[in-house]
């Protein structure tokens, strides 16, 4: 065998080419891992994980390993394209233009729109983590009409978690699965926080806990469960609350938690008949309630057997009872309002509805409470609470969650979500070690600050919004309505259709426009979302409105503007597209303005700094923005005199300040005339070059005893008061009774002084608006004909695709260049479906034909697919017989975007959030004739190459960084 | 397997020379011993070695299609210890060097008597040169059958029967055309020509039958359960990684229906044992020589069809990992 | 003697194939590349990847196992690919046992690919050479790169550090230990090829919940005063006893 190689395997294999290697941040996805990028003369060579960085430590997942794939890809836009005049939108026939004709056009329309009525101009955008800067945009531009993917991604994650412990998973805040010795996933196929959760899911095991999934279906994380509980999809509201009547049956709840750190033991007024019925009872009213929680409520105190203010010295509260208050009224604490609601949500009954049998869920119940009471942990940490109680140690309750999507794309979401947290608060596991912690700048006061204006006088021509386009409503008083109550927004959050709408409605804007209501707009600027396909519900519908022309000949909506990297479904429907870069190609920062990457002990803030120069003529989206506003002189963005502020992006980063030497910025690191200070400071000249120096990642590690209990702990929130992550240094109690939501079910009630809903939307308000969570079924299932649709059709993240940007990606998408409809085999015998075989899927909204595989890995009663496999012909510059398009197929033809409803129709929506109820869908399948076309349905035509992308594409290729592209 | 066209030539084709030049070796050295009449070397033998020659050619030349590499054919004589395929790369090339030499000598009467056997017979060059040549030429056999029949994994092929049949099927293509080449060359030759292609062919239909209901009772020694290590009665693959098919999804499967399949099993004892047996034994029976040809062409197409099942029966343990698209 | 090998934990691999594509970006442009794709952007995209990630499932619903199963070239011990290669081109080196192919011998033959039961070689169909994992050999003996480093691609990418790399001739390695502590297994033992490639197979915790530890002390009904007290007029003993 020793007969020697010719072939030196260790040998350089490009001998004498020049290398270097650069670190930025990754961004083939919104989890923003730290990359070393290695270049050999100029060309990517390796993407690796940074070791250094705090968030993926050196690993790096499978769409971060294809990064060459994505820069060289054929699909990339290089130049600004107008839709070719006498053309179809859709059509996707372009003529180039150059950057100053694109920026001519848009200054025209826009300042145009600026000068007579701003809300004309709608900025929706994707899948970005740059929302600090769009948000200012839209705002200094003086439109309400902006927003990002939140509303049709996970708002009820969001709002669910955040209304009632004033944080949530997500980049917000997670499992702490170092010391987790239970945990409990549900509803996560993949996550935006996708290495660092992998990372820790794998120390979890192999530390020995104990990992439960609860999801329909058995993928990914869930396949290396100890434990799967298969749940019908929308069910999980029922699940949980029957635990929380488990452990609150046998005492397995953390008391002493519940009555410090929650709302559990503030004492609720019961009498039906009063105005203030539902609200909590105060010791005295403060002229004004700023946006915190005023410690004026009341406990029932056991030593003395009367009421005393909460908190008060000495005092304990009784948590179950109810009890009459000096002046003759009626209270009880809001943790007997609690258990009262959980008592009819018994195991047998949870059992019925979600179909696991009552006899698991009990025990899921006391192996939380058992792990959480018996395994408790104490760390030799000493704190010192908001009311100056000092303790020795930190305690916690080793029993984590995690949950995603499957609970929050569901129209019952918020309550499930609320139900969950509410479970992670009666076992005491909210911000201590081995349950949940928050990320910087979580926890917030519930709910947050931030507040859209109330009135549409907030709109003025050339004038920046008073106020932000999204925020907290936390009364009626804050939504965003017009006198007579309809809504200000085009996408209609924050009216009283979905008054906690904070992410926006994303998913409403373009039916919204089309339709004129609540009123047309002009300008439609969409960057980074493929609203023609993926993200949107009732595809071959919004593809028609998009393209849909007034009587006068006009588009509906007039002019649209899309920003993208690649050639996607979405840019064929643009009049103007502008070509971005890729994340190897621009500065960008994720910053604590935004959604930063913080870690549990403390804030993070992180940098994109260019490895490779702009392909063609590429421009970054930022400084689009930057150019714009210059242009139309914002005046964030202008001097005085009207001559533009900021040199460029990098330029703007550095020097913007929230106001003028607020010391706020984009950047918490480095800041300072010499990079001496953080979170506040002077703007620091050399801040990039830092940042550079430092794996691109600013992680500012907080002290031990700042790190738990951060809703309560002292030390901390004045230390955020401080560095002035928050306005207020105010205890930040659990709302397991929800006053927020009682406050608008109270104006539905016709009580208080607050607005009213209009009539139509009284009994929504009344019903949806409980201060307490309880189970519904899913507004769609409601409707549904269950015995005609038997089943539910969901999707899942693949974990080597990021929704539809990784089909250009010849490497990925050889992992995933088609999909199937996975059926339990049961169901699909049933329905004379072969494994393989075609079939039909149909919804009571459309139908879909596909191919079958069977899988034991799926509930009965749900069928699944992955998300955003299936392609329009065409698009993403591959073939038109590429599998993506001819076996792929996309779920959401089966999904509508309104459900008929009393005053005509309604968003397919959860009624508090507005989050769109993408899992909520109803099908029935039958087998395909074996006459029908081998081939997805229904069928798009092809589009062509536009100008700028490869004019061809290879019939085979193969990279070798140096050398290039050999095809 | 995948059945790739050059190998079923390769292997058809070189079996069917190898069993004409053995055939031509069979009748000189009955001859020799005066058991048939002696031939010319320039009207029977030289023309004989030259469609040898070509059948071997062409065999050789159509392997190099197989290759990815085909300028780099000569390094395969490397490994001679080890792989029984650089041993046939090394003996076929001798073989048609010998074949080529052998029919030279036939054409140019070339035969120095180099010995005398003890009953006085000369053994001049050519019969040296062919018994030389018959070693080789089951040299050759065992090579090419032990490319197939040493790896253990693919059990149909991993058997005694893979390199005597492939001997006999060669020897009784080799031989049906020997028959109806002498049909112009030598036509007192073609009975006894024809009456050993009969025994051969019925011979390599024996083997060849035996050989498929040992496969048929094969129970696979690799499972799932032994792929993927895990032991349970049912698993099933739900993805094999890719969609679009990889170099382990086209090499190792036939790509035909179950169908397909089955229905060249019934066909290939047809045409390659069957009706060129009936045919020959019909002319051995008094038929006209015409039939003699036509088995010779139908008893190709057949092996060839024999050739495509034995790649496409053998199913390799590796197709345990790619069997789900998804 | 050493023998190099990947221990591939299946107990905590998520199926997220970080592993295929880091194994392709690295390979394609070093000593094993460049590795080609076909239709990269048409029908049927396909190409060479050293390494893949599949799914079985295990067991009927609800008792599902969903396992993903990455595999590449088990670098066997005694490797049926290596002996049956006519050109040498397939070879096993005895500092370390990598199973290697010399892409400037290979002719194509595509034999090594039958004699292999487990289906980790491809032919380029561009290069029309035979290819495998090479365990990152121009990456573990890289000087230039930090000690850590030097470790395969699909190893260093992996976010579950599902995939181990050392010496298991070495019984004090940590590959060896994790082999002998969780009963990691050879694929294929039939064959006799003896591969240095592991598995670990999937370990499961459970819990036992004993009745005692749900009936407490410490159980907060009792402070709030909702464990009921019998009333005073129910029956008791003082009733019908009397000693
Ligand atoms: N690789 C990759 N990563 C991504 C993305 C991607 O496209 N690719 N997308 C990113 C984005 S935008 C998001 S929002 C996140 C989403 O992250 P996830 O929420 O983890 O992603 P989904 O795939 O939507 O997962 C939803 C899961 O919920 C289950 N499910 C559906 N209905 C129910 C239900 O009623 N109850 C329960 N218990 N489970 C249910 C589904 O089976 C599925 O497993 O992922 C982010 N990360
Ligand atoms: N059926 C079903 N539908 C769903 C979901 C589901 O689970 N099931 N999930 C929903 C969720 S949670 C989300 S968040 C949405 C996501 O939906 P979107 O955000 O609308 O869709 P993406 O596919 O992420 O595509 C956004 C666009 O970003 C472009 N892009 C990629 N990189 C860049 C870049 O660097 N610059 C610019 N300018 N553009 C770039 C891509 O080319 C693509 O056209 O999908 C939703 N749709
Ligand atoms: S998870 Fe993957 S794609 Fe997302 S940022 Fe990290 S490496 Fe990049
Ligand atoms: S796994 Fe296959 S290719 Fe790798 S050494 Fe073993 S037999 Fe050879
Ligand atoms: S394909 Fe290459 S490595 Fe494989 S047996 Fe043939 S020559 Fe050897
Ligand atoms: S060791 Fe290297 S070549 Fe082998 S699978 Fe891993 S990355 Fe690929
Ligand atoms: S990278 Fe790790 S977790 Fe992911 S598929 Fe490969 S082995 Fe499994
Ligand atoms: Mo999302």
């Amino acid at each position: 065998m020793a007969t020697t190689p010719i072939h030196d395997p260790t040998a350089p294999p490009l001998p004498g080419a020049t290398t270097e290697t650069r670190n930025t941040t990754c961004y083939m996805c919104a989890c923003r891992c730290g990359i070393r990028v290695h270049l050999r003369n100029g060309e990517v060579r390796f993407i690796e994980g940074n070791p250094d960085h705090p968030l993926n430590q050196g690993v790096l997942c499978a769409k971060g390993s294809s990064g060459i794939m994505k820069q060289y890809s054929p699909a990339r836009l290089t130049r600004p394209l107008m839709r070719k005049p006498g053309t179809e939108r859709g059509a996707g026939e372009f003529v180039e233009v150059s950057w100053e004709q694109a920026f001519s056009m848009l200054e025209e329309r826009l300042a145009k729109i600026r000068a007579t009525d701003p809300k004309r101009f709608a900025l929706f955008t994707g899948r970005d983590q740059m929302q600090a800067l769009t948000g200012l945009f839209a705002r200094q531009f003086g439109t309400p009409n902006y927003a990002a993917h939140g509303g049709f991604c996970s708002v009820n994650m969001a709002a669910g978690m955040i209304y009632t412990i004033g944080g949530s998973f997500w980049e917000f805040g997670g499992p702490d699965l170092d010391r987790a010795r239970l945990f409990v996933m549900i509803g996560t196929a993949e996550d935006h926080h996708s290495n660092p959760l992998k990372i820790a899911i794998s120390k979890f095991k192999r530390a020995g806990g104990r990992f439960i999934s609860i999801n329909p279906v058995r993928s990914g994380y869930s396949a290396i469960a100890d434990e799967w509980l298969p749940i019908r999809p929308g069910t999980d509201g029922a699940l949980l609350l029957a635990l929380i009547h488990e452990l609150i049956a046998l005492g397995l709840y953390d008391r002493e938690f519940l009555v410090r750190y929650t709302n559990a033991g503030e004492l609720v007024n019961i009498d039906e008949a009063h105005d203030d019925f539902g609200m909590f009872v105060r010791s005295s009213v403060p002229d004004e309630e700023e946006c915190f929680d005023p410690q004026n409520k009341l406990w029932w105190d056991r030593r003395t057997n009367r009421a005393v203010v909460t908190h008060a010295e000495n005092a304990d509260p009784y948590l179950l009872g109810e009890f009459t208050l000096d002046d003759g009224m009626r209270v009880k604490p809001s943790f007997q309002l609690l258990k009262e609601r959980v008592e009819a949500y018994t195991s047998e009954w949870a059992a019925g509805i979600t179909g696991i049998p009552a006899e698991t869920i009990r025990r899921l119940a006391h192996e939380m409470g058992i792990t959480a009471r018996d395994q408790k942990i104490e760390l030799p940490i000493a704190w010192t609470d908001m009311w100056g109680k000092e303790h020795d140690t930190v305690t916690g309750n080793p029993v984590a969650f995690h949950a995603m999507r499957g609970l929050a794309a569901h129209s019952n979401g918020f309550h499930t979500i609320r139900a969950l947290a509410i479970l992670m608060t009666v076992l005491g596991t909210i911000d201590r070690p081995g349950g949940f912690r928050h990320k910087a700048p979580f926890p917030r006061p519930i709910p947050p600050c931030a507040k859209t204006p109330n009135t549409p006088l907030a709109i003025q021509p050339n004038h920046p919004l008073d106020g932000l386009a999204l925020g907290w409503p936390a009364a009626p008083d804050d939504l965003f309505v017009n006198d007579d109550g309809t809504p200000v927004r085009i996408d209609k959050a924050f009216s009283w259709e979905y008054p906690l709408a904070v992410h926006g409605m994303m998913h409403n804007v373009i039916t919204n426009a089309w339709r004129g209501d609540p009123y047309p707009i002009d300008t439609l600027l969409i960057f980074m979302a493929n609203m023609a396909w993926n993200s949107t519900m009732s595809v071959g519908d919004v593809r028609r409105m998009l393209n849909d022309k007034r009587e006068d000949g006009e588009y509906r909506i007039p002019f649209l503007v899309v920003c993208d990297a690649f050639q996607s479904e979405m840019t064929a429907f643009a009049d103007l597209v502008l070509p971005d870069t890729t994340y190897l190609e621009r500065h960008d920062v994720m910053s604590m303005l935004d959604r930063p990457i913080s870690e549990f002990d403390g804030p993070v803030d992180a940098v994109r700094i260019p490895v490779v120069p702009p392909t063609g003529q590429c421009k970054p989206f930022q400084e689009v923005l930057i150019e714009l506003a210059g242009r139309l002189k914002l005046p964030a963005f202008v001097r005085k005199d009207g001559s533009r502020k900021f040199r460029d992006y990098p330029d703007f980063i550095v020097n913007y300040e929230t106001e003028p030497g607020s010391g706020i910025g984009f950047l918490a690191g480095w800041r300072g005339k010499g990079g001496e200070k953080f979170m506040r400071g002077e703007p620091n000249p050399r801040q990039w070059e830092m940042y550079a120096q430092n794996n691109c990642v600013y992680h500012y590690r907080l002290p031990p005893s700042y790190q738990y209990m951060r809703n309560w702990n002292r030390g901390y929130l004045e230390w955020s008061q401080r560095v002035r992550i928050q306005r207020y240094a105010e205890p930040i109690l659990i709302h397991v009774y929800s006053e927020v939501l009682q406050k608008f079910r109270r104006a539905a009630q016709g009580k208080g002084t607050s607005r009213r809903p209009p009539e139509h939307l009284r009994q929504r308000i009344e019903t949806y608006f409980d201060p307490l969570p309880f189970y519904y079924e899913p507004l769609e299932r409601q409707q549904s004909d269950l015995a005609k649709f038997p089943l539910a059709a969901v999707t899942q993240r693949p974990m080597a695709m990021y929704h539809s940007w990784d089909s250009q990606n010849a490497w990925l998408r050889q992992i995933h260049a088609h999909n199937h409809l996975y059926v339990n085999p049961q169901v699909a015998r049933a329905a004379g479906i072969e494994d393989g075989g075609w079939m039909w899927v149909e919804s009571p909204w459309g139908k879909v034909r596909c191919m079958c595989s069977y899988s034991e890995a799926v509930e009965p009663g749900t069928v699944w697919t992955w998300n955003a496999i299936g392609k329009a012909p065409g698009a993403w510059r591959l073939a038109p017989d590429a599998n993506e398009s001819r076996l792929g197929f996309l779920l959401n033809h089966l999904i509508a975007d309104e459900l008929p409803a009393a005053g005509g129709r309604i968003s397919n929506s959860d009624p508090v959030t507005g989050q769109a109820a993408w899992y909520d869908v109803r099908v029935r399948i039958c087998k395909a004739d074996d006459s029908d076309p081998k081939e997805t349905w229904p069928r798009f035509d092809a589009v062509p190459a536009a100008p700028g992308t490869a004019q061809s594409t290879p019939a085979w290729l193969s990279w070798f960084a140096g050398r290039g592209m050999r095809r | 397997m995948r059945p790739d066209l050059s190998v079923l030539l390769l292997t058809t084709l070189i079996g069917a020379g190898q069993g004409l030049y053995l055939a031509l070796v069979t009748v000189q050295v009955y001859a020799l011993f005066g058991l048939l009449p002696a031939q010319d070397g320039r009207a029977f033998f030289a023309p004989g070695s030259a469609i040898a020659l070509v059948l071997l050619v062409t065999g050789l030349a159509a392997s190099f299609f197989h290759l990815g590499r085909p300028e780099r054919a000569w390094r395969s004589a490397a490994k001679w210890r080890t792989s029984w395929l650089s041993r046939e790369v090394i003996v076929l090339p001798a073989f048609i060097g010998l074949v080529f030499v052998s029919g030279v000598a036939h054409f140019l009467h070339y035969g120095p008597v180099l010995a005398e056997l003890p009953s006085g017979i000369p053994v001049d060059a050519t019969v040296v040169l062919g018994l030389v040549g018959t070693v080789l030429a089951f040299a050759l056999f065992l090579c090419t059958g032990m490319i197939y029949a040493s790896l253990p994994f693919l059990r149909e092929w991993a058997s005694p029967f893979t390199v005597v049949n492939f001997t006999l099927m060669g020897g009784a293509s080799g031989f049906t055309l020997a028959a109806a080449f002498s049909v112009w060359t030598a036509p007192s030759l073609t009975p006894f020509l024809a009456a050993w292609a009969l025994i051969l062919t019925l011979l390599a239909f024996a083997g060849r039958l035996a050989s498929l209901v040992r496969n048929a009772k094969l129970r696979p020694k690799s499972t799932l359960q032994t792929a993927i290590g895990i032991k349970h009665p049912r698993i099933v693959q739900t993805s094999q990684g890719f969609l679009g098919g990889s170099f382990n999804t086209r090499e190792f499967f036939h790509g035909r229906s179950r169908g397909f399949l089955r229905s060249i099993r019934w066909l290939f004892p047809v045409a390659a044992f069957a009706i060129p047996a009936a045919l020959l034994a019909a002319f051995v029976a008094g038929a006209g020589a015409v039939l003699l040809p036509v088995a010779a062409v139908v008893q190709y197409a057949g092996l060839l069809a024999e050739r495509w099942f034995f790649f496409a029966e053998a199913n390799h343990p590796q197709n345990l990992y790619y069997q789900a698209i998804g | 003697m050493t023998q190099l090998a990947l221990v591939i934990d299946l107990n905590v691999c998520v199926g997220c194939q970080a592993c295929v594509t880091s194994c392709k970006q690295w390979n394609t442009s070093g000593s094993a590349g460049p590795l080609a794709d076909f239709n990269p952007y048409g029908a049927d995209p396909t190409g060479t990847f050293f390494n893949r990630v599949q799914t079985f499932e295990v067991g009927e619903y609800p008792n599902t196992q969903t396992v993903h199963f990455p595999k590449s070239c088990l670098h066997c011990e005694d490797p049926p690919c290596v002996p049956v290669c006519p050109t040498g081109a397939s070879y096993k080196r005895a500092t370390d046992g990598i199973v290697l192919v010399d892409y400037d011998k290979c002719i194509g033959c595509k034999y090594c690919s039958w004699a292999c039961p487990y289906g980790v070689r491809e032919l380029d169909e561009e290069r029309k050479v035979m290819t495998k994992c090479t365990l990152c050999v121009d990456r573990i003996y890289d000087t230039a790169l930090p000690e850590a480093e030097r470790k395969p691609a699909c190893v260093l990418a992996c976010p579950t550090s599902a995939r181990l790399f050392g010496d298991i001739h070495d019984p004090a390695s940590a590959v060896s230990e994790a082999i002998r502590k969780n009963a990691g297994y050879p694929l294929m033992p039939e064959w006799g090829t003896k591969p240095s490639n592991h598995y670990l197979p999937r370990r499961k915790t459970a819990v036992r919940i004993h009745e005692d530890e749900l009936v407490r002390s410490d159980n907060p009904l009792k402070i709030d005063g909702l464990l009921p007290k019998p009333a005073k007029a129910e029956p008791s003993l003082d009733d019908v006893t009397s000693w």
